[in-house]
């Protein structure tokens, strides 16, 4: 008995210990399970989280495509600059470390050693160290130093062009200008650097970093002429200065394919410190919205951004609805007696005296008022708005700059006779200069309304790829006929009329001029500005010269003529030796 | 009975069984446990305190304490302690009260006790003399075992131990093996079956009705769930809690994840790097996937198979039911503990802190559990060969 009971109890001690055993096998066949399962099927998913965890992204900026203008000249470049840091627990001779950054960089002894003696995985000395000096400091190959190049939006001519071309952010992207709109062609595909780390972020050596090179832009040559451009910004700062005007802007296109030659907008602002604000304005005790709102006004391109009252520059359009509508033909007489009455109101003519009995030819050379009224009201309110539907004048010009502003224009039916009349000699409503520009350019060019613009073509990096631009022409928005006797009105006009001051000896010059009286009447502020192209013939070049506010003086004939005048005085000679005259 | 005694002289003249395949499996185990501790430990060890090997030292040193210790007890016939048991479950009790003063926190739990400079965890000793007392009580209870009486007796004597160590060391995870190794202890000295499946049946269900209840509580107001509640709920979706309860989970899959088949090869675990926040304690097993992947965790689990194999084969040719109970206990704080972790390590059951016998760092564990399988190869030496 005493041998059978531990037997007995054995029997089932023992089937209840291979139950254990099976049901351990059991639970650990079921963590197998879990284990192929996480290892095997959900593998692909944690091994993504896990590098997105341990590697280190940095990129590589893409050198930005460099703007070039019509003669190869770059307007914008990149400088290859430094940034200096040190990693600390790389640093095997902190003095040496200290007294080598201190020298090369001009930095003071204590700002260096707090740097280098910080306890982080890496500390930034210097950003935007130039490039020789970032060699100097590789070349000393201190453990722990890290010079990292990198690229920086860089202008060489500082302000010219500086509304144009505008400049680019931190990130090295568009902020304003061409810089804006032609960035999926500058910017190129930055590259990235993959650098495995430990959780504290310090770099596993022995794990390598993998490398994506980054694609830089493409180059984009533009049709703006930097000896043009720079001539002709030398004319408005002068003229700036001289009539202490508020800023002066000078458009200067070629009206048979719509390239702007030059875009002056005075003054203007250095593109390599493009948030220094304007002289009088005190960085610190303004908000950051002020700023940004002063800025904003710094940056306005006012050829295209701003809108204003053209005055009797927009007779050319008046004058070519009139011609195209066969209400006026260049042999109607006119009697201006110094004003005319439409309905109830008496209109001035702006000779006091009236220019007494003119034919169309003369009252446009004389810009008299009277004759353009009576002009409008024979073309009707309908028939002129159809005119300026047909010339473009209601829609964007379209050109490649961001920020374009859009006609004021009154609703059709809402123009009474006395809302005709000032329309008809350029008041009571608003254009963009670029868009007077055009429509001009259109009329006197033969009827083809262009597209103005300064993108040309871009070109890859190693020179094999690219895209050239094309741009949309409106044929015969006038005919041939009303183009080619508007030439000769405007030429009269330069030749023996108000805007004789803006003849050039030797080549023949059409254009209008204005002297617009800026919103609210009798602020007594102006504006002044001729519209000339040449030659008049066969014109190839047309442009406007705007004068904001000018003190003194502020006929258009007598400060904004003069302005072209020596614009064409010098462009012109130049323009035949550039070859542009010859197409 | 004295035709037993000169038998058994005899066998220990001649026959003296050694189980060297449990040796060997422990020693394997142990060398092993001792690379991972080292390649875990080595790159936060060498940043944080300079010296890359420092965990391995001191986890180096215990074993060495530990294997002198298991050989000490492995030479002693087994019965000698069980003199010791009530002294045992007194000791363990008092140990544990001691925390409460005496008690070092690490990490946010207060467990440990310093004697000079060794630390020592209560939970392990309590572990060690349950064994030892529920082993000595069953033996004792006899035929009694069979009645309700003696099963409720069994369950309630590791009730207070298990009770202290969940609310005083905050250590859930004791608490549950200790509950479990009376269970298992009870179940093989019992012939019942039916009160255990209700056991395990009333377990799962409260397991269940506690993950319910508190999802319904997160999904009501979040703020109000304490420590625990939280646990479920990141374990149940990780991701959503990675910066907070879900995080070491988290990065656990992430290791255990991206080991894959093959592994990333020994030394090179990218997890260990200070991502995972001490990979050498409780989550050395996914370190261990990661870097030797599937079939390293394959290789480690079918060890511990292994072991739990021979601990049953020497449980059922133990001469006697003492000897027998003591090599359950043994085996079933083993398994429950494997299990567990294996089982938290890969999300599949919420986070508690349990470290893998063996290979996980810790100085306590391994000593006392290198004692329970000198008492396991103490049990295996008295087994007559003639009955194998």
């Amino acid at each position: 008995m005493m041998e059978e009971m531990p037997h007995q109890h054995r029997t089932y001690h023992r089937s209840k210990t291979v139950v254990i055993l099976f049901a351990c096998i059991l639970a650990f066949a079921g963590l197998m399970g879990r284990l192929v399962y996480l290892m095997v099927f959900q593998s692909e998913y944690y091994t993504m989280k896990a590098k997105e965890l341990h590697e280190r992204e940095r990129s590589i900026k893409a050198a930005r495509g460099r703007i070039i203008d019509a003669n190869g000249k770059i307007l914008a470049d990149n400088k290859t600059v430094c940034t200096i840091s040190v990693i600390h627990n790389q640093i095997q001779d902190p003095d040496r470390v200290v007294q080598v950054l201190c020298k090369e960089l001009g930095l003071s002894e204590e700002y260096v050693r707090k740097r280098v003696e910080k306890y982080t995985s890496i500390e930034k000395i210097k950003s935007n160290v130039d490039k020789s000096t970032g060699d100097a400091i590789r070349a000393y190959d201190l453990a722990g130093v890290k010079v990292d190049e990198d690229y920086k939006r860089y202008y060489p001519y500082d302000s010219l062009g500086s509304k144009v071309l505008g400049f680019t952010g931190g990130d090295n992207q568009g902020i304003i200008g061409l810089e804006v709109i032609y960035e999926e062609y500058l910017q190129g595909e930055a590259g990235t650097i993959l650098t495995v780390t430990d959780a504290k972020g310090v770099e596993v050596a022995e794990e390598g970093e993998e490398r994506v090179e980054p694609v830089g832009g493409q180059d984009l040559y533009i049709s703006m002429d930097m000896n043009i451009q720079s001539y002709a910004t030398q004319l408005a700062l002068q003229t700036m200065e001289t009539k202490e005007a508020d800023s002066v802007s000078i458009l200067v296109m070629n009206p048979q394919n719509g390239e702007i030659l030059a875009m002056v907008n005075v003054p203007e602002f250095n593109l390599n410190d493009p948030y220094a604000l304007p002289e009088g304005e005190d960085e610190d005790s303004i908000s950051a919205e002020r700023k940004q709102e002063i800025l904003n006004g710094v940056w306005r391109n006012g050829c295209i951004n701003d809108t204003y009252e053209p005055g009797s520059t927009f007779k050319i359009i008046t004058a070519a609805a009139g011609l195209e509508s066969g209400s006026v033909k260049t042999t109607d007489t006119f009697s201006c007696p110094g004003f005319i009455m439409v309905e109830d109101r008496r209109i001035r003519c702006h000779k006091v005296g009236g220019h007494g009995a003119e034919d169309f030819v003369q009252g446009t050379m004389n810009s008299c008022n009277p004759v353009f009224i009576t002009v409008g009201l024979r073309i009707g309110v309908e028939r002129f708005y159809s005119y300026f539907r047909q010339f473009g004048l209601l829609d964007k010009t379209g050109i490649d700059l961001p920020g374009e502003a859009g006609t004021i224009m009154h609703n059709v039916e809402n123009i009474g006779p006395v809302e005709l009349a000032t329309i008809s000699f350029g008041q009571s409503f608003q254009i963009t200069p670029i868009q007077l520009a055009v429509t001009a350019s259109s009329i006197v060019n033969g009827g083809r309304r262009v597209t103005p613009h300064f993108g040309v073509k871009t070109v890859d990096s190693d020179g094999k790829n690219g895209h050239t631009f094309t741009y949309p022409v409106k044929d015969h928005v006038v005919s041939a006929e009303t183009s080619e006797t508007m030439r000769y009105i405007l030429e009269q006009v330069v030749a023996e009329g108000s805007g004789k001051n803006g003849a050039v000896e030797g080549y023949k010059v059409g254009g209008k001029t204005a002297t617009s009286q800026t919103l609210p009447r009798g602020s007594g502020r102006y504006i002044a500005s001729f519209l000339g192209f040449a030659p008049a013939d066969d014109p190839q070049v047309l442009a406007i010269a705007i004068i904001n506010n000018p003190q003194g003086t502020y006929y258009g004939g007598q400060i904004a003529a003069p302005v072209v005048r020596q614009l064409f005085e010098n462009i012109l000679p130049y323009l035949e030796k550039m070859d542009y005259n010859k197409t | 009975m004295a035709q037993r005694n000169s038998s058994r002289r005899k066998q220990s003249n001649n026959e003296n069984f050694m189980d060297y395949s449990l040796l060997f499996i422990v020693l394997f185990l142990l060398g092993f446990g001792l690379i991972m501790v080292y390649s875990t430990s080595s790159y936060e060890a060498n940043l944080d305190l300079g010296d890359s090997a420092y965990y391995l030292k001191k986890q180096l040193f215990a074993t060495i304490l530990g294997l002198i210790a298991m050989i000490f007890v492995a030479n002693i016939p087994y019965h000698f302690w069980e003199r010791f048991a009530v002294l045992g479950y007194v000791v363990s009790v008092v140990l544990i009260l001691l925390i409460i003063p005496f008690g070092h926190e690490a990490g946010g739990a207060k467990r440990w006790l310093y004697i000079g400079p060794l630390s020592l965890q209560p939970a392990e000793v309590a572990k060690l003399a349950l064994i030892l007392f529920l082993a000595s009580m069953i033996c004792t209870m006899g035929k009694q075992i069979r009645y309700s009486k003696g099963f409720w007796m069994v369950l309630f004597v590791p009730l207070p131990i298990s009770l202290m160590l969940w609310k005083i060391t905050e250590n859930v995870s004791s608490a549950i093996i200790v509950m479990g190794i009376a269970v298992l202890m009870l179940f093989v000295a019992c012939p019942d079956y039916k009160r255990f499946i209700l056991l395990g049946v009333a377990t799962l269900a409260a397991g269940a009705v506690a993950v319910f209840v508190v999802v319904q509580m997160a999904q009501s107001k979040a703020e109000s769930l304490d420590f625990r509640g939280a646990r479920i709920l990141a374990w149940l979706d990780p991701e959503a809690y990675a910066s907070g309860k879900g995080f070491q989970t988290l990065q656990a899959l992430y290791a255990i994840g991206s080991g894959g088949v093959l592994g990333k090869g020994l030394g090179a675990s990218m997890q260990k790097l200070g991502f995972l926040p001490e990979a050498q304690n409780d989550m050395i097993f996914s370190i261990i996937c990661e870097e030797l992947g599937l079939f390293g965790g394959f290789a480690v689990l079918i060890m511990f198979i292994l072991l739990i194999w021979r601990m049953m084969v020497i449980a059922n040719n133990a001469p006697d039911l003492f000897g027998a109970l003591l090599v359950v206990g043994a085996l079933g704080h083993i398994a429950i503990q494997v299990i567990l972790n294996i089982a938290v390590v890969t999300n599949t059951i919420p986070n508690t802190g349990i470290s893998l016998p063996f290979i996980s760092y810790g100085g306590s564990s391994v000593m006392f559990l290198l004692i329970e399988m000198g008492l396991v190869l103490s049990v295996a030496r008295g087994i007559r060969l003639k009955d194998l």
